[in-house]
């Protein structure tokens, strides 16, 4: 898969290099935003299949799909933050993330890229008003015009909001 | 499925020593590292009560299987811990060595049990067992040992007769024998005098047909050699035991400095490390041969034909993670849809030009089928593996307690997976020495309440919802209510007398929590329930207790299926396939013959054959959209469930399948309605259908409605 291989390629354009601690990490657009999440946290990228629908789950959970004889959830991003067209077709990417030993797919408009980001490079998030969460974004990188809003996967995918795991308090 | 050639090959007792071996050093091995971790100042109660549960777990297996020394000191172990535990006593450095020296002797217990060969000093263990009883009484420091050697002259005064075991070998190991000496202990003390010696076991894996291995014991009975040995003929081969007159009494009275002194050389530090070979051929066969000569020896005479011995010899099996197994199925899996998808496209060749392929892919979808029943078998096995171990259980601990009890197996073919098969046994072992410790009632007061001498439990196990029920069940006396709330009250929890019984019963599986009024190694300390409940959680699964009085205790353990194959009806509904076990499955019936009623504009009801069932849309139950909402379309499909019969309205059935449940909580989390979900023949996830969830939603919607 040719995507695949784009993950893979490491002399990307992206290296600014002379931070303390640079980390890879790979972009891609929801709408005209681009987010960045750690490379580390990627598991594949694959093309759109039609999942199985889940009763009675939230409209961005899209259903969950085999993926080689693993079930794993799908969810919308785009649906679920309000970004883009929640169009499904032959260019629609599936990102496979692989947080805290769970297995997840994320619907994302695109791809872009793989860039490396020394960590000052990475600036904290403003504020923003009460109605705006952002504890599960860790800052702004800026890869050259770019502007990255770099995201804690982790911690979004594993949130109460996304209902993706069973409630703490089974029983 | 083909698992009969797999598993239906003889079940013998060493598959489960080989089990209870493994699960005793896991568990040693548990408390080793918690007891070199602790902090004897700081300690929590978690820390100790796992040390507890480990100590407490060994002890319950070693009784299970008769290993009568290792329940000894792990008892002595628990009574000390307990207090510990519950801050009667402070935690030293002192003893955490005596529990570190314990552990130690324990894996020796356990190696030479296992049948190595080498030996264990029973004054170490004695000596040991003292160790921890100063602990709790620090005035006993003198007396047991005073004891200990007082007793052995005493059961030598006795009339005594010689056991020869022997030649041992990998069917008729030191397991067995020990296991034949335990059900002896009834006839008088039993002591052993002669066992192999390191050096035999060493050499074992080389000359084991030259080394005669042997082991002799020494048992105090008035009973005649001959009564004997016809009692030893219904434990063991006949032909590997000897019953010895010993020769003079002289030799009976030099004889108690003999355990002190033989234990295999004590001075030999090498501990069979290195082998001294020339010690091997002189050493061994010497004794025996001397006794002969002297006493007398009475051959057992029985009917009974080596037969066990030549069958069990080399059961092969080996033990491979499950992870392995788990990703061989799902490699079987998609080699199955990548086999399908060749021959999709396969056959739009041209069947003349391109014969030998074709033939070619006939061959492997042939054998990709086998492949997969093949590895799909290898995780599942019968109940009938956890429940075989029970009546021994129940026979030893009956005869402990004076008790009469029947024991009833069923649905031992209930298909589980061997992983939570393996780690149901602890719990279940627990519940059935619970219920018939505290359940069942002595003889005489079951005759007294009008109920047959003999009580009953009953081991059930069945499909139910889309998980497993694995049931225990008594005709004992049932829960005490009062004694229950009283015991809580005590404890400090927080209880009321208003609360439901089955909120009451629940209380029970509070750690520590115990209402007998006496702690035996049979159960009492109340640590029993709080491991069966821990572990249940873990796989995922939940206990419920039903009581009553004077009739009966059944206890119901419910596992989810990860990984039960399950016979099921694929039913269309919308785009999407779902899975209705079918079990559930009465028949189904095109509503079309039969009219759709509804009761005030909402529920809907069919008469089928005089009978009003509620009918439920499975698509408006997993709220999409179905083709079927107008009526006369789709199919009915009537499911007895929850003790009634509920019509569910679907679209389409599909076909009939043998799937494989994958839980869908891996990734996600569990979903009202879908007890899993399956990976069909093209790839796509099919969810199962939780019959039990949907019933119960169509009757409250009727109950709404009416």
């Amino acid at each position: 898969m040719s995507l695949q291989s784009t993950v893979n390629r490491s002399d990307s354009t992206g290296y600014l290099g002379h931070g303390s601690q640079t980390n890879e990490f790979l972009t891609f657009c929801l709408g005209t935003e681009e987010y960045g999440i750690e490379i580390l946290k990627v598991q594949e990228i694959r093309g759109w299949e039609q999942p199985s629908m889940i009763a009675n789950s939230p409209e961005f959970i899209k259903g969950v799909i085999n993926l080689r004889g693993t079930i794993v959830p799908i969810v919308d991003m785009r649906i679920k933050f309000n970004l883009g067209s929640a169009e499904y077709n032959q260019f629609t990417v599936v990102i496979i993330l692989n947080v805290a030993g769970r297995v997840v797919g994320m619907v994302v408009d695109s791809v872009s890229d793989v860039v490396m980001l020394p960590q000052d490079q990475i600036k904290p998030a403003p504020e923003f008003s009460a109605g705006l969460d952002t504890s599960y974004i860790n800052g702004i990188g800026t890869s050259g015009e770019h502007m990255l809003i770099m995201m804690d996967i982790e911690q979004l995918m594993l949130s109460p909001q996304m209902g993706l795991s069973n409630p703490e308090t089974a029983h | 499925m083909s698992n009969d050639s797999i598993l239906g090959c003889d079940f013998d007792m060493t598959e489960l020593h080989g089990l209870f071996f493994d699960e005793a050093t896991e568990h040693l091995d548990a408390m080793e590292a918690l007891l070199l971790g602790i902090d004897p100042a700081t300690a929590d109660e978690e820390q100790l009560n796992a040390i507890f549960r480990a100590a407490h777990s060994i002890k319950g297996g070693a009784a299970t299987f008769g290993f009568k020394d290792i329940t000894e000191l792990t008892h002595e172990m628990e009574t000390v811990f307990d207090r510990v535990r519950k801050g009667h006593m402070p935690l030293s450095t002192e003893l955490v060595d005596a529990f570190l020296a314990s552990g130690d002797m324990l894996k020796s217990m356990l190696s030479a049990t296992k049948g190595d060969g080498t030996a264990v000093d029973t004054t170490e263990v004695t000596a040991l067992c003292v160790r921890l009883r100063v602990f709790l009484d620090p005035a006993a420091a003198n007396a047991p040992p005073a004891q200990a050697v007082a007793t052995v002259p005493a059961a030598n005064a006795k009339p005594f007769l010689e056991l020869v075991f022997g030649p041992l070998d990998k069917t008729f190991n030191a397991a067995s024998v020990d296991s034949v000496v335990a059900d002896l202990k009834d006839f008088g003390a039993v002591e052993e005098i002669f066992a192999p010696s390191p050096e035999a076991s060493a050499k074992g894996g080389h000359r084991k047909k030259k080394a005669l291995l042997e082991r002799r014991f020494r048992i105090a009975t008035e009973v005649s050699a001959a009564d004997l040995s016809d009692a030893i003929a219904f434990m063991a081969d006949p032909e590997r035991v000897k019953v010895v007159i010993p020769p003079a009494a002289a030799e009976a009275i030099a004889a108690p400095t003999a355990p002190v002194a033989e234990p295999t050389a004590p001075d030999d530090s090498s501990f069979g490390l290195f082998v001294d070979s020339a010690t091997l051929p002189v050493n061994q066969p010497q004794p025996a041969e001397a006794k002969k000569s002297v006493g007398k020896v009475v051959e057992i005479k029985s009917a009974a034909k080596p037969a066990a011995v030549q069958g069990g010899a080399d059961a092969t099996s080996i033990r491979v993670s499950v992870e392995k197994v788990d990703q061989l199925i799902n490699l079987v899996g998609e080699l199955v849809i990548t086999q399908a998808m060749l021959a999709q496209t396969a056959s739009k060749a041209d069947p003349v030009l391109y014969e030998s392929l074709l033939n070619g892919l006939a061959t492997l979808e042939g054998n990709t089928r086998e492949l997969q029943e093949a590895s799909m078998s290898i995780r599942m096995m019968p109940m009938s593996v956890a429940f075989s171990r029970f009546p021994r259980v129940v026979r030893d601990v009956a005869a402990k307690l004076g008790k009469e009890v029947d024991l009833i197996t069923s649905g031992e073919g209930t298909e589980l997976d061997k992983g939570l098969i393996e780690r149901i046994v602890d719990p279940l072992t627990h519940l059935v020495r619970n219920s018939l410790d505290h359940g069942l009632e002595m003889p005489d007061d079951r005759v007294a309440k009008g109920k047959t001498r003999k009580g009953t439990i009953t081991l059930r196990a069945y499909h139910q919802g889309g998980a497993i029920v694995i049931e225990v069940s008594d005709d004992g006396r049932g829960l005490h209510r009062s004694k229950i709330l009283s015991k809580a009250k005590e404890r400090g929890l927080n209880v009321s007398d208003a609360m439901s019984d089955s909120e009451v019963w629940q209380l029970i599986f509070e750690a520590g929590f115990s209402t007998a009024e006496v702690v035996t190694d049979v159960s009492g300390r109340g640590v029993g329930m709080d491991v069966v409940r821990r572990n249940i959680q873990a796989l995922g699964g939940r206990v419920e207790i039903h009581s009553t009085t004077d009739v009966g205790t059944r206890i119901s353990i419910k596992l989810p299926l990860t990984l039960a194959i399950l016979d099921g009806m694929s039913v269309r509904v919308g785009k999407e396939v779902f899975i209705l076990p079918l079990s559930y499955i009465c028949e189904s019936l095109l509503p079309a013959d039969i009219k759709l009623r509804t009761i005030v504009g909402r529920g809907q009801v069919i008469s089928v054959r005089g009978e009003y069932l509620p009918v439920i849309s499975l698509a408006d139950a997993f709220g999409m959209r179905g083709q079927a909402e107008k009526q006369g379309q789709g199919i009915i499909v009537i499911l007895e469930a929850e003790g009634g019969k509920t019509a569910v309205l679907v679209d389409e059935l599909v076909g009939q399948h043998q799937v494989v449940i994958k839980s869908l909580e891996t990734n996600y989390r569990k979903v009202p309605g879908i007890s899993g979900a399956t990976i069909m023949g093209d790839g796509r996830v099919a969810m199962i259908v939780d019959v039990a969830h949907v019933v119960s939603l169509a009757n409250s919607r009727v109950e709404k409605v009416a």
